[in-house]
């Protein structure tokens, strides 16, 4: 299993490091990504998640440094001395887009219809990468949504297979209810070996895997729009509540 | 219990006893014979002698490979007093044709086909690796023991220091046969520097997940010769200081893993594995680990994972395995064909085994020889050597009045060679430079009714259904490239399709986690380099002829997103 790269350590950073032309100090035992968001320097990324270990799989934070004939991970490189970072050419922009258009090709990332749209990190990575149109071949899988969990949905059209559910399961709550099953385009999130979520005993409920994904791949019951109940009063009260005086004396509706 | 074996003692008691036969008759019982009926070939003999009174006088061997698949089974005699005779083809009748007039009336040659030394194939060979294939009973220690056998790790545990051992193995030039080339000596110093947490082994591996089509090198070398392997990794584990070994095959050989299983217990009931061998302060623990069928777990990361019984995906690197692997101890991972060179090395010291090959690639490489050729089955052939050599001399050009066309080395992960690199010598560094590698082995030779695009087709095809999903770019960037791929075969691509693939190619290789995924686009690039004109014959020829009217975006020819990477 891969640790996280070691927190920075010692009183003031100390290594000096070039990071996209310019001179900068990085903590000794930094990694990349720790750096450039220490100094505001954006490094896309998908599969990280502060706290977590490092998974290395979506591959967006590849960076180009001085010496190094491949391409390697913002998230999983310790700096070192002397370090000549580029985050941000040509080359790697295109690599970036290429990836974003991939995972979007793989599922189906319908945001008009998806709970997350506004609130979804491939939606922000798509923008910033200058996703203007999907390249490749759609995939369009079909997959049976799990809604059989009493507070949570599970919808795999939308799965990225970043793994920060299975590891915040495992690392944080210390459940492992997540892991993937199968291989290659078939890979797939099952709870405990394959049952239906709401049949996972292990589940705690604690609802991390939900907060940690970055898509609307695990949601909560009841947020989507169709989900919503509609409460035309409710507008009705907020329009005028503030001229007449209501908004503190108006009683709970009752359901 | 006993002590440890007399190895002197052993190989004086195993010649005597061949010295009482006065033939020998050495059936191969290698994967390919056996599926060609060499079972069957060998109960024909056993019975005919039975029936004769000559049987107490022929000694009937299932033996290791011979190499010259295509003509199998073959049948190997070796009479007192003459020339061993290699006969081909053997079906029933011919068996029984040899025991008659070879073996029962002692005739010279019975009237059955038989390979001639002197023929390329076996003339231009040199072997290393290979050197018992086809003459030991591999389920035998004392076949092994006499043919030298378990000498090198004795002469190392009595007079060499392990720091002496990685020396020789330094000395010797040896790169890892696994395709890469990394020199083995200082994978072994790495091993060797390494501290493991008190209490806790460090561990070698013996790699034999073999997976490239159409390779069956380590195969080969574990079914034929398994001792082989297990004195190397002996060596290995003692130059390092391991104490556990694991020996990791893939479930698709079981014939190799019943020798090696067999080998194991014999070893250690001789003493030559598990505590003390050969009397030394040594140990050396050894395990079988069968692979499940994953293509990806012949990554030293992979493997390691399925051998603690984890799903095998591939883990970012650094650290190291020799750093932290196994059980997060140090580990060191050896291919099968490179462990089994270091008997050689120790035995008959380094500088014999670097006066073969080349400077830069030193000593012997083992080759499977496939597709469309006279002679197909296993070489062993000194570093260096031509591609024009192994495909026109031994194996004996290609068949049914064709042409060659291209030879592809390396698998997946390799390349296509066209014929006007047929002189370039066969080495890591000169396959490295036409846009192929040495890989593990594999040679496969296409003829001219080949298309080089469908070539192309074929190993993504083999890389998407092998990818094991851990990555982005290779787990939906191969299902992509073979989709262009396809649709270009079927005649459907247009010009766009063409620079999408190799933008996509190009992705997929810088940014791909593993070995599995930065090398899946090579097939296309080097059928791209050598034979780009065949795609675009396949090209629609409209879409060429006719471009898009005006307005209408053909997204394939807009620079809209900067240069290729």
């Amino acid at each position: 299993m891969n640790l996280t790269p070691p927190r920075p350590s010692g009183p003031r950073p100390n290594v000096p490091v070039i990071l996209d032309g310019e001179e900068v100090m990085a903590f000794d035992g930094e990694s990349i990504l720790d750096l450039a968001r220490r100094l505001g320097t954006p490094i896309p990324t998908l599969c990280y998640l502060d706290g977590l270990s490092v998974h290395g799989g979506c591959r967006l934070c590849v960076v180009e440094v001085n010496g190094d004939s491949r391409l390697p991970l913002a998230c999983a490189t310790p700096v070192t001395s002397e370090m000549e970072i580029r985050t941000d050419t040509s080359s790697l922009r295109d690599h970036r887009r290429r990836v974003v258009e991939l995972l979007f090709a793989e599922g189906n990332h319908v945001c008009a219809s998806c709970v997350s749209s506004g609130a979804c990190e491939l939606q922000d990575l798509a923008a910033d990468s200058n996703v203007d149109h999907i390249h490749y071949a759609l995939e369009f899988p079909r997959i049976d949504v799990d809604a059989s969990h009493p507070k949570y949905v599970l919808d795999r059209e939308r799965c990225v297979l970043c793994t920060r559910c299975v590891r915040v399961c495992d690392e944080v709550e210390g459940a492992h209810v997540w892991d993937i099953a199968q291989r290659g385009n078939r890979s797939t999130l099952v709870a405990e070996l394959g049952k239906p979520w709401g049949e996972a005993s292990s589940c705690t409920w604690c609802g991390k895997c939900v907060l940690v994904c970055p898509t609307g791949a695990l949601s909560f019951k009841g947020r989507s729009t169709g989900e919503m109940r509609h409460d035309p009063d409710i507008v009705a009260f907020l329009a005028s509540a503030r001229d007449e005086g209501e908004w503190i004396d108006r009683e709970e509706p009752s359901p | 219990m006993a002590g440890p074996i007399d190895l002197d003692h052993v190989t004086s008691l195993e010649r005597e006893a061949r010295s009482r036969y006065s033939h020998r008759a050495l059936v191969c019982s290698s994967t390919a014979c056996l599926s060609a009926g060499a079972s069957g070939v060998r109960a024909t003999l056993e019975s005919d002698l039975e029936a004769s009174d000559r049987s107490g006088d022929v000694q009937v061997v299932a033996s290791g490979c011979p190499g010259l698949c295509s003509r199998g089974p073959l049948v190997r005699v070796e009479s007192r007093g003459r020339e061993p005779t290699l006969y081909e083809h053997v079906d029933e009748t011919a068996a029984s044709t040899i025991a008659q007039q070879h073996l029962i009336e002692d005739q010279d040659r019975a009237e059955v086909s038989v390979i001639e030394p002197s023929l390329p194939f076996y003339a231009k060979q040199v072997k290393v690796v290979l050197r018992n294939a086809g003459l030991i009973d591999p389920d035998r220690l004392e076949d092994y023991v006499a043919a030298g056998g378990y000498r090198a790790l004795s002469t190392a545990l009595r007079t060499m220091t392990p720091a002496q051992v990685i020396d020789e193995v330094d000395a010797s030039g040896l790169r890892g046969r696994g395709g890469a080339g990394y020199p083995t000596a200082r994978k072994w110093r790495l091993l060797h520097d390494a501290v493991a947490d008190p209490g806790q082994p460090k561990y070698v591996i013996a790699n034999g997940d073999e997976g490239d089509p159409g390779a069956y090198m380590d195969r080969t070398i574990m079914d034929s010769d398994p001792h082989r392997v297990l004195e190397g990794l002996s060596l290995a584990a003692y130059a390092t200081g391991a104490s556990k070994g694991y020996l990791y095959v893939r479930a698709e050989y079981p014939l190799a893993i019943e020798r090696l299983e067999r080998a194991i217990r014999s070893a250690k009931r001789a003493k030559l594995l598990g505590r003390n061998v050969l009397g030394s302060d040594f140990a050396l623990d050894v395990e079988i680990r069968v692979g499940a069928g994953a293509f990806v777990c012949g990554e030293e990361t992979a493997l390691m994972a399925s051998i603690e019984g984890r799903r095998g995906l591939p883990e970012l690197r650094p650290p190291y395995p020799t750093e932290r692997g196994l059980w997060q101890q140090p580990t060191m991972i050896n291919n099968v064909e490179t462990l089994a060179n270091i008997p050689a090395i120790i035995g008959d010291g380094a500088a014999a085994f670097a006066a073969i090959g080349t400077p830069e690639s030193r000593g012997t490489k083992v080759f499977a020889l496939a597709g469309s050729l006279e002679n197909t089955g296993l070489i062993e052939v000194p570093m260096g050597i031509s591609l024009r050599e192994i495909v026109f001399d031994m194996g004996g050009g290609i068949p049914d009045g064709r042409t060659f066309k291209a030879a592809q080395t390396g698998g997946p992960s390799g390349g296509c060679i066209p014929e006007r690199f047929l002189d370039s010598p066969v080495d890591y560094e000169h396959l490295q430079e036409l846009g192929s590698m040495m890989g593990s082995g594999g040679l496969v030779v296409m003829d001219d009714s080949v298309s080089m695009p469908e070539v192309a087709r074929f190993y993504m095809e083999f890389c998407r259904d092998e990818s094991c999903g851990k990555c982005a770019p290779c787990r939906v960037g191969t299902v992509k490239m073979f989709d262009f791929l396809d649709r270009i075969c079927r005649g459907d691509g247009r010009p766009r399709d063409l620079w999408h693939l190799e933008s996509l190619c190009k992705t997929v290789r810088a940014t791909s986690l593993c070995g599995l995924g930065q090398s899946a686009p090579n097939p296309v690039f080097s059928t791209l380099d050598h034979f780009r004109e065949e795609y675009v014959e396949l090209l629609r020829e409209e879409s060429l002829a006719a471009p898009a009217p005006d307005g209408v975006v053909d997204r394939g020819s807009l620079p809209t997103w900067g240069d290729d990477a």
